[in-house]
């Protein structure tokens, strides 16, 4: 009874929440309605006993992601969507469709999955069932999923590190340095 | 008769009541005691004329801040500057829900028998619950410091954001090393494991960078760059006045306090009494829970005392000296302490 009014509570919350993040103008505001909405969606994991999920949910997308999110916001000063209200108008051409498309078919697999999902679903987000599930029969996909994130982070390392090396701050020793400058200088 | 279902309502409505009043009322003795040990470490008096030894300062304090005009500068954005000091209050008074602040007792309502547990809620994702609330704490600082419309403001809450992302890190990757040592999240369970060794003794790096990323994370000093007085005139809470103002620094002063409580939870024991002097007094079981509620008290009640103690004896870093602390120095070294930990645990 309660669990049933909590998840109509929660899910009213994560609906309008989602709804004011695309119709924001403000990217801050944005970003701070996606908070929002993730907290409701960690509530309804709460009220599916799925604790861990819900913890995790809250620490690293809400905690950590969009924090990082609106840091950028913050630092870059984004305003293009004020500047010029109508610049990505043609996209709801393609974003409607996508919407319909991806609404449909998540909509099919959880109605298919809801009565499989009602019998065992009480104790799969727990803590020891989610550990016991990846120290053994997903081993492999987690210890990958760690290196793919390993690959990612050393790809934005050397990417934002190769235009320090050329902007040293140290006179060009050699003709050959003091070109590399002079291109680099020309070229921003 | 009494359902127990409304028994369990009514014992935790209570256990919320009373901690939160308690939770208010240490801000009240920290802010106080904040004054005068800054000036006693100064060679000053502090204030000592509101009531003796000035104990009624902070009423006074508060009383001040109630009738203070309270200015809404124009320029700045409403809706989110009014929410900014709602935020912050929240998750700094939601962390201390899990911890144990004393053992368990009986007793009988009519003829149900009501067993109560000194702890709001004994999670089973324990201080998982921690970790995630108290990265939300952020907000409060990065909305006031955007809300405020200032550029020094902007400047406290964009470090707010990168120093908390930054120790958070750390911070859980001690608790991960705590975590192996008791194999549960439970916070119970994590106190009931230090029954006969306290969990710094076996964690001594563990504790060292506890203690460094949960100063960070209460943004106090050495590491107060959101606020630094000097360059940034306040930081995220320049624009405040009155009563909003207020709710910034109450939101400081709750998370130390939970910071500290967790400090003692994780790596002194809890509620534990040392050495086994508990037993040796053997008392009647009332007051055993009154002892363990006191202990657990003081060695709070100490740690409070190590951040005023650090707060006015060391310099603020520079910031970058507080990045290539916490992810060239802390982040290995916890790194090192969880390997050394799954180590230790093989071993023994």
């Amino acid at each position: 009874m309660v669990a049933t009014a909590l998840f109509y509570i929660f899910a009213a919350i994560a609906t309008a929440g989602a709804i004011m993040v695309v119709a924001q103008r403000n990217p801050v505001y944005s970003a701070l309605y996606l908070v929002l909405t993730l907290f409701a969606l960690a509530g309804e994991y709460v009220l599916l006993m799925a604790h861990f999920i819900a913890i995790v949910h809250v620490a690293v997308y809400a905690g950590a992601i969009v924090v990082l999110f609106l840091f950028v916001i913050m630092l870059l000063n984004v305003r293009l969507e004020e500047r010029a209200p109508d610049a990505f108008r043609y996209m709801i051409y393609a974003g409607l469709p996508m919407a319909a498309i991806l609404f449909v078919e998540m909509g099919y697999f959880a109605f298919r999955g809801f009565q499989q999902a009602m019998v065992q679903g009480t104790r799969v987000g727990l803590v020891e069932s989610i550990g016991r599930a990846l120290f053994s029969q997903y081993v492999l996909p987690f210890e990958v999923a760690s290196i793919l994130l390993l690959v990612a982070m050393i790809g934005a390392l050397y990417l934002s590190k190769r235009k320090l090396e050329i902007v040293a701050f140290k006179r060009p020793r050699s003709k050959k340095e003091r070109l590399k400058v002079m291109m680099y200088e020309e070229e921003h | 008769m009494v359902n127990s279902a409304t028994v369990e309502l009514v014992v935790s409505a209570v256990k919320v009541f009373i901690v939160v009043n308690v939770i208010l009322l240490m801000v009240m003795v920290m802010i106080l005691a904040e004054r005068r040990i800054s000036a006693f470490i100064q060679d000053r008096y502090g204030p000592n004329r509101v009531g003796p030894f000035g104990i009624l300062q902070p009423i006074a304090d508060g009383i001040k801040f109630l009738f203070k005009e309270d200015v809404i500068p124009y320029h700045v954005d409403r809706f989110l500057y009014l929410l900014a000091p709602a935020v912050i209050l929240v998750p700094s008074l939601m962390t201390f829900a899990i911890v144990p602040f004393g053992s368990s007792f009986s007793f009988y309502w009519g003829d149900t028998p009501v067993h109560v547990r000194l702890q709001i809620a004994d999670l089973n994702i324990g201080i998982l619950y921690f970790v995630g609330i108290a990265s939300l704490a952020v907000y409060g600082l990065v909305i006031g410091g955007y809300a405020s419309n200032n550029k020094y403001s902007m400047f406290g809450g964009l470090r707010s954001s990168a120093q908390m992302i930054s120790y958070e890190i750390p911070m859980g990757l001690a608790i991960v090393s705590v975590v192996m040592l008791t194999g549960s999240l439970r916070l119970s369970d994590i106190v009931a494991d230090q029954q006969h060794m306290w969990n710094v003794v076996r964690q001594p790096l563990g504790f060292l960078i506890f203690l460094v990323a949960a100063f960070a994370e209460t943004n106090r000093l050495p590491f107060d760059l959101p606020e630094a007085e000097q360059e940034l005139v306040g930081g995220y809470h320049t624009e405040y006045s009155s009563m909003k103002f207020s709710a910034f620094f109450i939101a400081e002063y709750a998370n130390m306090i939970t910071s500290s409580a967790l400090i003692t939870t994780l790596f002194f024991g809890g509620y534990h009494v040392p050495f086994g002097i508990l037993e040796a007094l053997n008392l009647p079981v009332a007051w055993e829970v009154v002892v363990h509620v006191l202990s657990f008290s003081i060695k709070t009640a100490f740690f409070l005392f190590v951040y005023l103690w650090v707060r006015w004896t060391l310099p603020r870093f520079r910031y970058d000296q507080l990045m290539n602390l916490g992810w060239k120095s802390l982040l290995p070294l916890s790194l090192v302490n969880v390997v050394l930990t799954g180590i230790g645990i093989a071993i023994f």
